[in-house]
């Protein structure tokens, strides 16, 4: 069955924008818990309609951060702006947030429909239309013949469509989502998360999604600021973070890369290709490295190399030029995961470099296998010097 | 599989196990229950034991049983005494237990929203009254409650009463409640605290989240998912209470009718056992329909 599909999807990007102003500020953020400190003088925009994701491990100051704008809990030091307004004298009950809360935290004494009434009735709306918001809620999140169902009587995915539904039934300005899709199994944890990317998209709300999966993260998020021990490491669109991590943290912490310890050789601003940036040439033991980026690291200094696996490229045959940007080592190790295979490759020094490749077709023998001397290269634009 | 598990089913010892419960209900609950049965179909005599017929044989059984009747029951509906005693005695039940809920919910609330380093220490607050003699409670009460007793000299210090005034609460039915309460408050909280500790705290922070402010949520929230432990409270309460004899004897004045109080009168004052067993026959058939409503009430939420 097809899922059907919102309205095509338009470029968004008002962080862009020098005028844009921001439907959430986190303005100099502090949250101390005695001599923990949870938040650590964090600052952070948020735009009108984006879905922003706090990603990072746990205990990173994600979750304090989102129940700081819910109103749970209060910031030791900073404001936090919604439209400007500052929120410290706003208590919970009063805040134009909702929140799909990670234990779900359905009332076990109240039917489905019920639950989703619930925020309506605080609002003191008329019975009709309360139940006709209801009833497109159930609709929204398909559980119209679950209505009167206690939630002790619903699956796991069934209760989390309840949560997301009685959360949304307010029409908040903005939704915040704790680790909303945690507890639902990987296929259906797909299919959610596509489908929450259409009610944000349809019903055009703020998402703030705090997870710790960094592919829900990817999947759903115009963009996604990581997080460590209370400060944001980086703050960008996925493709960026992923193509373009500014710490060694953040290119770790999402995906899969190597990490070549290098030295830099020579920074001179020499241009290989014209309209390409400036190339900067490492050593990492011994191994000559060149890539194009804009840096401002000085000869000598000590960097790290970064390039994702499947930017590199591996080959049984000894390239035409091995002079910089090429390696040969054994394979070691081989991961089939079906759509790629990833090679672990030992160089002669020990070190093991991760080459992936697209299974493109059905092979019956693998060309490479285990034992195999390879080469591996990569083109001067594939990898990354990280100084941080 | 089958010879293993064949062998357990005829094991003695797990019968017996089994049967331990059973036997100590027939020893201690039934066999005693008919005797009073038995004897409040029986009318009085003056002799030893005081009530005829006495079962001698089956030899004899035909005119055992046509001795037996319903004299007493019917002269309990006869002299409104009985029912009196017995709608005050509800009536002080209820009175009762709608305080203990009013004392009791807020102390499990507070309990319950402690931090879990004190909970411990308050439990056993709750729980030290135990310690010391019931009986000895209660005559304490007697020394805080009579009119020259603690309360009175409390407040004379005070200058809230005149040095002649005197607290006129013993032998009240004042007296009665305040005894009452104060004995059996831990049996209220104990079940409410029980049912409100296992409250999921985001369940208010959903509330709040969706608008509702706090003093609604406790009505939307917290009480009716306390309403188990209320109801446990509540009848562990009630259904004591209802047939108390000591507070009453103890604190109440001779106004005071309590259906405890009066069995002890018919059995030890006018040594008429049949019609004491009749009022205790009743009394366990009213507080039967209670514990009927509570089991249903407990099934529906589980």
């Amino acid at each position: 069955m097809a899922r059907s599909l919102g309205p095509v999807k338009r470029k968004f990007s008002p962080w862009t924008e020098p005028h844009a102003v921001p439907f959430i500020r986190f303005e100099n953020i502090t949250k101390r818990y005695g001599d923990f400190v949870a938040v650590d003088n964090l600052s952070l925009d948020i735009y009108e309609r984006e879905f922003f994701s706090l990603l990072g491990p746990s205990g990173c100051g994600k979750t304090t951060l989102m129940r700081m704008l819910a109103g749970f809990e209060a910031p030791t030091e900073g404001r936090i702006l919604l439209q400007g307004k500052d929120l410290a004298n706003t208590p919970p009950y009063k805040r134009p947030t909702n929140m799909m809360f990670q234990s779900y935290a359905l009332f076990p004494h109240m039917t489905v429909e019920k639950n989703i009434a619930f925020g309506l009735e605080q609002d003191g709306l008329p019975k009709g239309e309360i139940s006709a918001r209801v009833d497109e809620m159930l609709k929204l999140v398909k559980l119209e013949a679950f209505a009167k169902r206690k939630p002790a009587q619903l699956s796991g995915g069934q209760r989390q469509r309840v949560a997301l539904a009685r959360s949304l039934a307010k029409r908040p300005k903005v939704l915040l989502l704790d680790e909303p899709l945690g507890a639902l199994d990987r296929k259906l944890r797909e299919e959610t998360q596509f489908e929450l990317m259409d009610i944000q998209h349809t019903l055009g709300l703020t998402f703030l999604i705090v997870t710790h999966d960094q592919e829900e993260a990817m999947t759903v998020s115009d963009r996604i600021a990581v997080m460590d021990k209370g400060v944001v490491m980086q703050v960008a669109t996925p493709a960026e973070i992923y193509e373009a991590p500014n710490t060694r943290y953040v290119a770790e912490f999402i995906g899969d890369i190597n990490i070549l310890e290098c030295a830099v050789v020579a920074n001179t601003g020499e241009i290989l290709q014209p309209g390409h940036p400036p190339v900067v040439r490492l050593d990492s033991r011994g191994v000559p490295i060149a890539v194009e980026q804009e840096c401002a690291a000085v000869t000598g200094a000590s960097v790290a190399f970064a390039i994702r696996p499947e930017k590199v490229r591996i080959a049984l045959d000894q390239p035409v030029d091995v002079s910089v940007n090429a390696v040969h080592g054994e394979v070691w190790d081989i991961g089939y995961l079906g759509d790629f295979s990833v090679f672990l490759v030992k160089l002669a020094d020990g070190r093991v470099v991760r080459a992936a490749q697209a299974n493109v077709s059905r092979l019956v023998d693998r060309p490479i296998t285990f034992g195999d001397m390879v080469w591996l290269t990569w083109p001067l634009d594939a990898g990354l010097v990280l100084t941080r | 599989m089958a010879e293993i598990a064949a062998p357990t089913h005829r094991n003695p010892a797990r019968w017996l196990v089994v049967a331990i419960p059973y036997i100590w209900l027939v020893l201690f609950f039934a066999a005693p229950f008919f005797i009073i049965l038995k004897i409040s179909l029986s009318d009085t005599a003056i002799a030893m034991p005081p009530y005829t017929p006495v079962f001698v044989g089956f030899g004899d059984i035909s005119s055992f049983f046509a001795g037996l009747d319903l004299d007493n029951y019917s002269f309990l509906t006869e002299d409104p005494l009985y029912l009196d005693a017995y709608l005050s005695s509800l009536r002080i039940a209820f009175i009762s237990t709608l305080l203990l809920l009013l004392i009791g919910y807020p102390m499990a609330l507070a309990m319950a929203r402690a931090p879990s380093t004190i909970r411990p220490t308050l439990m056993m607050l709750v729980i030290l009254p135990f310690w010391t003699s019931f009986l000895i409670r209660v005559y304490a009460w007697i020394g805080i409650l009579k009119p020259e007793g603690l309360l009175t000299l409390l407040l004379q210090t005070l200058h809230i009463l005149g040095p002649d005034d005197q607290v006129q609460i013993y032998r009240t039915d004042w007296a009665v409640f305040i005894g009452i309460v104060y004995s059996y408050l831990p049996f209220m909280v104990l079940p409410l605290y029980a049912a409100l500790e296992k409250m999921d705290g985001t369940l208010l922070e959903a509330a709040s989240d969706l608008g509702c402010p706090p003093w609604k949520a406790f009505w939307r929230i917290t009480f009716p998912l306390s309403l188990p432990g209320v109801i446990a409270g509540s009848m562990i309460c009630f259904i004591p209470i209802t047939g108390e004899f000591v507070i009453p004897d103890l604190l109440g004045g001779a106004s005071t009718l309590m259906i405890g109080k009066t069995l002890w009168t018919e059995f030890f004052g006018n040594r008429d056992w049949p019609l004491a067993s009749a009022v205790a026959v009743l009394l366990l058939l009213a507080l039967v329909v209670p514990i009927v409503i509570f089991q249903n009430q407990q099934r529906k939420v589980s």
